[in-house]
């Protein structure tokens, strides 16, 4: 499933959804379906750290899991909880 | 989440980068993208079901692959050296399919029974006209990659790895556009193998350029590495020793080679340490994997290698004969017979469970209910949880009551000063059901006896893991992709020895 931000250029691929829905958001509004028609909202304060392009951002607890496909200036959260991004050592080239 | 998306993200992450070729006229992410997009037009026009692939490597190769995946149309690339009876077998199974091919190839596959067939040249020539077209966002749960397994004991299968398998192995193994802008990936296997699907995938998300060697020979490989500034490569194991054999010859330097990982099957101990001494400033990585698997399930890094090597513990010291440890994004287990888990030491069947984890051909799953594959490999994991490959558990030799791996007599063998290669596999035998036999190759201008070679195992082993026959040779049969051969030798030592030897 692909989302997109309303209040800026972010979209995010579910790599992990949880079993219940969550408030999902970007920039403090809901993120939408890529497919749907998207409002123009403007950054909220507080959830303007900005997405980076080929980072996974994760709420472990959740067991919710976002890849960023395309970077924007808004956060990702659920409610008003900034997800972070999922650190993982980088593993050497094998094939 | 699908294969497609990867390349996208490539193409927006860094557009100019090149991608594909040489540093000097490759193409970039961004003409890659266009390139495929309009691959994808093209297979769509068709309405063919599935793109095969039947040719070497090439550079139009992964612009038919994501084609294929933008098109929402499984990509197979065939194996081109299979026998004309295998080969139409596969194409009947590819029925309602095109196929990408070389020149070359076009008549035998119309021979075969292929219907569509379009050249490579003809691919390029198409790609070439722009078009416009919107490619809908392919469900992770299609097919991305139809692989037909070697069948080095059956007939083959069809492997199928879906969007998800492939995406999550990449983006849970391979930093996004992490590598240096130098790097570039020499890639030597052919594109029906596995490893050759994957290191598109993880190198293109990487960001490291790849360059094709048509077909694996030494010396071309140790000409376009240095011509063309090649950092990384992936070798199996029939390729690393011709590979060092060619440097040694030619003389050619290679400092940019900074990585190189090898799999695909077991690599005689010798040749990693001769490749340690020979390679410094190499680092290098096992990678235990299976087509099943999407690639890579273990690995033995760089750091494990030389801490190995210089270590004096022969626990330590052992782990260059390992396939390293498990990638943190997935459960390995060994389990016994009975399906229970086994400890520390221990040898049984090597279960996976993870994201990247298919177990699945055309038409049959074999995932347990709670997601577990068993690879049939045999193994056992060491205390530091390092996992040992024992090999095939079709190829357990079982002599009376007794299960032999024929890898632990093949090592053993092998440490013996005069043996380069060796093969151990079971023959018929009237009194214990299968006998122990060995297949060796020495080292040029060393000498060794059956009775030697019989003498060194049993004191090493058991008396029972002691060939009843050894047999000298040139050379093993392997299959192009470095895979030993078992049945080929099983055959003609049976044949030559009917009632075993015991």
């Amino acid at each position: 499933m692909r989302l997109k931000s309303q209040a800026d250029a972010c979209e995010v691929v579910v790599v992990k959804a949880p079993a219940d829905p969550v408030d999902l958001r970007c920039g403090g509004h809901p993120l939408v379906a890529t497919t749907e028609e998207a409002g123009a909202q403007s950054v909220e304060a507080g959830f303007d750290g900005g997405t980076q392009l080929g980072k996974r951002y994760a709420d472990e607890e959740l067991g919710l899991e976002l890849l960023c496909s395309k970077a924007g200036e808004g956060s990702l959260s659920v409610g008003e909880t900034v997800l972070e991004i999922k650190g993982a050592k980088p593993l050497p080239a094998s094939d | 989440m699908n294969i497609a998306m990867l390349l996208e993200m490539a193409a927006e992450g860094d557009p100019e980068r090149i991608v594909v070729g040489s540093h000097d006229g490759g193409i970039t992410a961004a003409e890659l993208l266009e390139r495929a997009r309009r691959a994808a037009t093209f297979f769509e026009k068709t309405g063919a079901e599935v793109v095969g692939y039947f040719g070497v490597n090439s550079d139009v190769l992964p612009v038919a692959l994501f084609g294929a995946a933008l098109a929402g149309m499984p990509f197979s690339p065939i194996n081109y050296r299979a026998p004309d009876e295998q080969l139409k077998g596969i194409v009947a199974r590819v029925a309602g399919g095109m196929m990408v091919a070389d020149d070359d190839e076009v008549e035998r596959l119309g021979a075969c029974g292929a219907t569509h067939v379009i050249t490579k040249g003809e691919l390029a020539a198409a790609v070439a006209e722009p078009v416009s077209a919107e490619h809908p966002f392919v469900d992770p749960e299609e097919i991305a990659i139809l692989l037909f397994t070697s069948g080095t004991t059956s007939e083959p299968k069809a492997a199928v790895l879906r969007h998800r398998h492939l995406v999550s192995y990449i983006i849970g193994s391979v930093e996004f556009l992490g590598c240096a802008p130098d790097e570039a990936q020499l890639i030597c296997v052919p594109p029906y193998h596995i490893a050759g699907m994957a290191a598109i995938l993880s190198s293109l998300y990487a960001g490291r350029r790849i360059i094709y060697l048509p077909q694996f020979d030494a010396a071309e490989w140790v000409h376009t590495a240095a011509a063309e500034h090649v950092t990384h490569a992936m070798v199996v194991p029939t390729m690393l020793g011709r590979i060092l054999g060619a440097i040694e010859e030619s003389g050619t330097e290679l400092p940019r080679l900074r990585h190189l990982s090898y799999g695909g099957g077991r690599m005689p101990l010798e040749l990693v340490e001769r490749t340690l001494r020979d390679m410094p400033g190499v680092d290098l990585v096992n990678a235990y994997g299976l087509t099943e698997t999407s690639s890579t399930i273990a690995m033995l890094t760089p750091d494990d290698h030389r801490e190995a090597f210089a270590s004096e513990d022969p626990a330590v010291r052992a782990r260059l004969g390992s396939v390293g440890r498990p990638l943190p994004t997935l459960e390995v287990e060994v389990r016994g017979e009975d399906d229970s888990v086994l400890g520390p030491g221990e040898k049984g069947e090597i279960w996976v469970r993870g994201e990247q984890v298919a177990g699945e051909y055309v038409g049959n799953t074999v995932l347990t209910p709670d997601g577990w594959f068993r690879t049939r490999d045999a193994g056992w994991f060491d205390e530091d949880g390092f996992l040992f490959v024992e090999g095939r558990l079709d190829d357990v030799i079982v002599r009376g009551a007794e299960n032999i791996s024929p890898g632990e007599v093949e090592d053993v063998l092998m440490a013996h000063p005069a043996v380069a290669e060796a093969a151990v596999i079971g023959i018929p035998d009237t009194e214990w059901g299968e006998a122990v036999a060995a297949v060796v190759v020495l080292h040029p201008g060393l000498q060794a006896t059956e009775a030697e070679l019989q003498q060194w195992v049993r004191e090493r082993l058991r008396s029972t893991k002691m060939p009843c026959v050894v047999e000298f040779r040139d050379e093993l049969p392997y299959s192009p992709t470095g895979k030993l051969l078992r049945r080929v030798l099983r055959e003609e030592l049976s044949e030559a020895n009917p009632a075993g030897g015991a």
